[in-house]
């Protein structure tokens, strides 16, 4: 469905891609997963023919986003970062704007703004204007307006950033929902949870570069495995239980200020439940080494985003990503 | 569908947006379409009789009669600030990027923009035609003096639009595009033959307005309203008209068109 080969874009002297080779198979949703600034809006900018590349070729749908932009239009959706709905119009009318311009009759339009009013739940809302909508209202009217075209693809550019959990999950269910339909859908996130409940491939989007691509599964079975992690109240009991266990001084393994152990585990109750008795075994009667508090680490994006990238500032630009005040995405 | 077709259809699908985005502005519509009344009724009662004594009567008989169809002018230079606000507004709106990954009729943003501005320029011309008739504006033209003068306007209207669509593309932020279209609000009109002969005006700045497009357009209007000496006026608010038109209207498609810069 979208196939893209050495594709390269910067503004001014800032490279945004550099080089991006993409494949997305027909009926799947992709999950392009990265930072801000990662190039993931553009990538999404240059798909749907609203900005040219400086470099390479795309092609969705079989056909050249630079030389048939028209093509790809009919083919395609667009649910932009920040919701591209009319404020002065209502909701309705929002969708009764889109049936137009995709010519259909006025009772057709009007038939298909009900349903989709009613489908995402905005009747209530329907003859009010965005600007008294929540934040999950916007982002389902504005994927609501998407779908009047009936596309075959659609592009969701962070479609649950600045959302609440429930929003959230609303969101993620209507995404499920027109997978289920036939539709494609290239999603981009910089949520990892997101990427791995939805996707059916990840590709990883570092500094305008693919740093990794796989289903979630692969991914995870990239990186080293996890582990438990045993928290002590004082040094005696650190050093009691590494002996027990044979973790030696200064692997890297034992943080003696923290006080803390990571001993490797695949996850399994079996493996967790070893390493406990071990630590029973060699210590018995200690009181002090009974009271250490154990988590369990299993793999998840966020240690394949680490390891693929070597920075870890997923968190850092989520803040920058939700002030909705900033249009990012805003194009003049 | 052919092209043209699509671009009717979609073009006035924009319009219908515009018209809705019009009634939703209700404060700013208005106001915008009354301010040209509101100068007529400022420059025929306060500034009128010192300025009308000055010119002396003259060949239009009374000040009104020579004022008025300047300020009708005039209203087509208040439409060009309202063109370019509403577009600098609408482009900070996500939803054009919406229409441009659309398989719409590129044109029919701007397209619908600029016919809502004309219609809404028309009617503030209308409305002060009707005042100025109050006021004592007494023309003496013939149904086709009159329909050649609505087309005058009509014209003139369309061409200074495109211009502001133009300034609400380069603008950016609303008070930036307010700024330039002050060059068609304020800066051509005062130094016209709208208020005063430019007769009476210093060297350098009555070579200008005998020549710049405003009084050629007025002076047109004056004579085809009150019957007055026209001369070459008319050949030159035509040609002015369209240059302007044009000059507009491919400016302003190709900013639109140009690959947006992030």
């Amino acid at each position: 469905m979208i196939e893209t080969q050495g594709l390269r874009k910067a503004f001014g002297k800032q490279v945004v891609l550099d080089g991006l080779d993409l494949t997305v198979a027909e009926g799947m949703i992709f999950a392009l997963l990265g930072p801000n600034g990662a190039g993931k809006t553009t990538t999404v900018q240059i798909l749907s023919t609203l900005i040219r590349a400086d470099g390479g070729t795309a092609r969705v749908a079989g056909y050249d986003v630079a030389r048939q932009p028209d093509a790809v239009r009919k083919v395609i959706g667009v649910t932009g970062q920040f919701s591209a709905v009319d404020n002065m119009l209502t909701g309705e009318e929002n969708l009764l704007l889109m049936a137009d311009l995709h010519h259909l009759s006025r009772r057709e339009g009007r038939k298909l703004a009900a349903d989709l009013l009613d489908r995402f739940e905005l009747t209530d809302a329907a003859k009010k204007t965005p600007v008294q909508y929540s934040g999950g209202m916007r982002r389902r009217l504005d994927l609501a307006m998407t779908l009047v075209g009936n596309p075959r693809l659609i592009f969701l550019d962070e479609p649950t950033t600045g959302l609440d959990p429930r929003s959230r999950q609303t969101m993620w269910q209507i995404i499920r929902d027109l997978v289920a339909r036939g539709v494609t859908i290239f999603l981009t996130t910089q949520y990892l949870d997101e990427a791995d409940q939805l996707a059916h491939r990840i590709a990883v989007l570092d500094q305008g570069k693919l740093v990794a691509e796989g289903t979630p599964d692969d991914l995870k079975r990239r990186i080293p495995g996890g582990h438990v992690r045993l928290q002590f109240a004082d040094e005696r009991s650190l050093g009691l239980a590494a002996s027990t266990l044979g973790v030696g001084a200064g692997t890297g393994a034992r943080d003696d200020e923290a006080l803390t152990l990571r001993v490797p585990t695949d996850g399994s109750v079996q493996s967790v439940k070893a390493i406990l008795d071990r630590l029973d075994y060699g210590a018995s009667a200690d009181t002090a080494v009974e009271d250490a508090g154990v988590t369990v680490h299993i793999p998840d994006l966020d240690d394949v985003f680490f390891a693929l990238t070597g920075h870890i500032n997923m968190q850092n630009d989520t803040q920058n990503g939700s002030q909705p005040a900033k249009q990012k995405g805003a194009v003049r | 569908m052919s092209t043209l077709a699509l671009t009717f259809r979609d073009s006035l699908t924009m319009l219908r947006r515009d018209t809705k985005h019009s009634l939703r502005n209700l404060m700013m519509t208005v106001s915008g379409i009354l301010t040209p009344t509101i100068l007529l009724v400022l420059f025929n009662y306060v500034f009128g009789g010192a300025i009308g004594a000055g010119l002396g009567g003259g060949i239009h008989g009374s000040y009104i009669n020579y004022v008025a169809p300047a300020i009708l002018i005039m209203a087509v230079g208040s439409g060009c600030a309202t063109t370019a606000i509403n577009l600098v507004m609408d482009l900070n709106e996500g939803v054009i990027n919406r229409f441009r990954t659309m398989a719409i009729a590129r044109s029919s943003v701007l397209n619908g923009q600029v016919i809502g501005s004309v219609i809404r320029t028309l009617a503030s011309v209308v409305l002060v035609l009707g005042a100025a008739l109050l006021m004592g504006f007494r023309p003496t033209a013939d149904l086709l003096a009159w329909i050649e003068a609505f087309g005058l306007i009509a014209l003139f209207s369309f061409a200074i639009t495109w211009m502001g669509v133009v300034f609400g593309l380069i603008g950016k932020t609303p008070a930036g595009a307010n700024s330039l279209s002050l060059i068609f609000q304020i800066l051509l009109p005062f130094t016209s033959s709208a208020f005063v002969s430019p007769d009476s005006m210093a060297g350098w700045i009555r070579w200008f307005a005998q020549n710049q497009p405003f009084t050629a357009v007025i002076d047109t209007l004056r004579g085809l309203l009150l019957g007055t000496p026209i001369g070459n006026s008319a050949v030159f608010a035509i040609a002015w008209s369209v240059g302007i038109a044009l000059v507009g209207f491919i400016l302003a498609r190709t900013i639109y068109n140009r690959a947006p810069a992030k």
